[in-house]
């Protein structure tokens, strides 16, 4: 009996360590893939952070890690006026970067918050109530808000183009700010469409019993449990907004600049530093990274909503 | 237009119907009567300034925004005045409603115009219509479908991308330590704004003298590392790029199926004593299949619109070898301010691209229909 008790519990002991031995490879396989695409991730930020720090030789011999390959230097911030010699002074680059950089805070929030406004409000009334709007049912108005999204940018560029100078719109903030909306509004009302879906219906009609009117049932019922899909449709909203290049590029030239054309129409200029323009770069992502670390949460729950039934 | 007026809510359950007099149905018929009459009448004193027979101090058509403004509220108020509970209702759509035919609907009739007449902005006449020579012109260019058969190739690089999101989303939903540190990293690159990244690695880290991708190269033992001289490597190198910034957006939404599986599913699997590589094809792939197609779709319709990174890199170019269709007509555009022949381009390509849509949407709903028969 003992010399059978101890066969079979060494078979089982082999068993285990084949088996811990596969576990353990799958785990190192996975690690690597993880760290190899964490590498592939943050290389190319890692990068550009790194270079505005650096000088010719330093990106000639392809140095990469600071205080060990080269010493650290201002040089690339103090083209923008944003190192810590220069940032008391007057600068002509920093005054245009920050005219930018605001003009893009200005349209991106703005137009995120207009597309959050009018797309949530659409989306409970097509969650909540039928509508006919001529042959149009419900599920045809929500088709339209949504086949927005398919629209090629380049079909309404150039008509815009000509409407805008017509309409004295063309290198406005307000402008940007109305197309912006317009792009993103299919994104916020998918994303509350699922958000108002999963609050429950009876929530309002208790409200309406207590004699709240529709609007107000909305307003003091709905949206305060709906807030976290809102942040979220602001959040991708913006992101989409702040990185627009296209639409900014055709009709904004002077005022209404946003950073994406300024990075761009630097990047063209041939002999530009290496060092100004990784500063450049670095302080045209640097918003978005922080946004991005610090609200990943409702980044992926914005993504996630909708995709997933 | 009118047709919103005709916006009839259905009565639900709940709301008990209040009569509305008639007096305020006809307050409701003139307010919306004195906002149309108003908007008509600022548009035409605007058109008949525009045609030069009076002045009447408009220098822009910027007064008839405001009068649509004006407008779309005296709508949404004799909506409420006529209909009651029902008009109270439509105020929820009518807003984006009448936003989206401003922006969407009015520009692209505009377009259908403009496409088939000759206008150059540089030029000081205006449009000129021109019949079809645009879609002569078109057919005869060979540098518009030569970027049309690169938007396919561009397209088909989704698979691979789909397949490595689908690869880290696996790794992602296993069981790993710091799997919210991963998830960040992996999401940022979805932060960075094109044009930025074309510089950081279009620019820089693909620069074949110090960039530090041409230096790895030259370590793996590629002499002369120039990843834009050669069309197809330029091509492919426009792709990883986009793909760099657009896989965390594949990723995500495949995560968020993989997490939505029932766990009995895996569970009873593993008991029956399934191995990994059986249990993911047999049964996480088929069930994962809905949320593959919206991912890919999501996907699918933002490559159509890939431009930034063409425009900032290559500019099209070698010789038009990575342009994009929407790269393709910028240019046309800003190089040649011709806004005639470029519409007409544009339009094409809309059409084109909402033909593949529906093919593609209606090919998969068959598709999907058949395999759950099969299944069940």
């Amino acid at each position: 009996m003992v010399a059978i008790e101890d066969t079979i519990s060494t078979a089982q002991r082999q068993e285990t360590q084949t088996e811990r031995l596969q576990r353990m490879l799958l785990r190192l396989l996975v690690y690597s893939i993880l760290l190899l695409w964490a590498v592939i991730c943050l290389f190319p930020i890692y990068w550009t952070v790194t270079t505005s720090f650096k000088m010719a030789p330093d990106v000639m011999r392809g140095h990469l890690v600071p205080w060990v390959d080269y010493t650290p230097q201002w040089l690339g911030w103090r083209s923008l006026g944003l190192s810590p010699d220069t940032i008391f002074n007057v600068s002509t680059v920093r005054a245009e970067f920050l005219k930018r950089f605001m003009n893009s805070v200005i349209t991106s929030i703005s137009a995120s918050f207009l597309a959050v406004v009018l797309g949530s409000l659409a989306a409970y009334g097509l969650s909540r109530f039928r509508y006919r709007f001529g042959p149009m049912k419900n599920a045809d108005i929500s088709f339209f808000f949504l086949s927005q999204l398919i629209l090629p940018p380049v079909v309404l560029a150039l008509p815009f183009l000509a409407l805008y100078r017509e309409l004295a719109l063309l290198d406005t903030r307000i402008g940007l700010i109305l197309l912006y909306t317009l792009m993103v509004l299919p994104i916020v009302i998918w994303i509350m469409r699922d958000q108002f879906k999963a609050v429950p219906v009876e929530l309002e009609e208790a409200a309406l019993v207590d004699g709240l009117s529709i609007w107000g049932a909305f307003l003091r019922i709905v949206l305060p449990i709906s807030l976290p899909g809102m942040v979220a449709a602001f959040i991708l909203s913006l992101i989409l907004c702040w990185n627009e290049y296209f639409f900014a590029a055709l009709l904004t030239s002077t005022e209404a600049k946003t950073l994406p054309v300024m990075v761009a129409s630097q990047t063209g200029s041939q002999g530009i530093n290496w060092w100004s323009m990784a500063a450049l770069s670095t302080a045209a992502i640097a918003p978005l990274l922080i946004v991005g670390v610090i609200l990943e949460r409702y980044i992926i729950a914005g993504m996630a909503t909708g995709a997933v039934k | 237009m009118d047709k919103a007026t005709a916006a009839a809510v259905e009565p639900d359950d709940f709301v008990i119907p209040d009569p509305i007099p008639e007096s305020r149905k006809r307050l409701g018929r003139m307010v919306f009567a004195a906002g149309t009459l108003m908007l008509v009448a600022i548009a035409l004193m605007r058109a008949l300034q525009e045609l030069g027979i009076v002045d009447l101090g408009f220098a822009t058509w910027r007064p008839v925004l405001y009068a649509y403004i004006f407008w779309g509220v005296m709508l949404g108020w004799s909506q409420v005045l006529r209909r009651g509970e029902d008009g109270k209702r439509a105020l929820f759509v009518l807003p984006a409603a009448l936003f989206v035919v401003a922006m969407v609907v009015f520009p692209l009739l505009f377009a259908l115009y403009v496409s088939f007449t000759d206008w150059n902005l540089s030029s000081l006449d205006g449009p000129e219509f021109n019949g079809l020579d645009n879609l002569r012109r078109m057919a005869d260019d060979p540098f518009y479908w030569n970027a049309m058969l690169n938007m396919v190739w561009y397209t088909l690089a989704i698979v691979a991308e789909y397949a490595i999101a689908f690869g880290l989303a696996l790794v992602l939903h296993s069981q790993i330590r710091a799997r919210k540190f991963f998830r960040v990293v992996f999401l940022l690159p979805l932060m960075l704004s094109p044009v930025a990244l074309s510089w950081m690695v279009g620019k820089s880290m693909m620069e074949n003298r110090f960039g530090p991708l041409a230096n790895f190269a030259r370590w793996l033992g590629w002499e002369n590392p120039a990843f834009f001289a050669d069309p197809w490597l330029a091509r492919l190198s426009i792709m990883v790029m986009d793909a760099w910034t657009f896989i965390p957006l594949m990723m995500i939404i495949l995560l968020a199926g993989l997490q939505s599986l029932p766990r009995e599913v895996m569970e009873a699997a593993r008991v029956d004593g399934a191995t990994p590589w059986q249990t993911f094809w047999k049964i996480t792939f088929p069930l994962m299949l809905p949320v593959s197609i919206t991912a890919v779709i999501i996907r699918v319709i933002f490559k159509l619109k890939l431009a930034d990174i063409i425009i900032n890199v290559t500019s099209g170019g070698p010789g038009g070898a990575t342009d994009s269709v929407t790269s393709f007509i910028f240019r046309e555009y800003r190089d040649r301010s011709n806004v005639g022949y470029g519409t007409l381009l544009a339009v094409v390509y809309l059409v084109i691209i909402v033909a593949f849509l529906v093919t593609l949407l209606n090919l998969l709903g068959r598709w999907m229909r058949g395999y759950d028969q099969e299944v069940n």
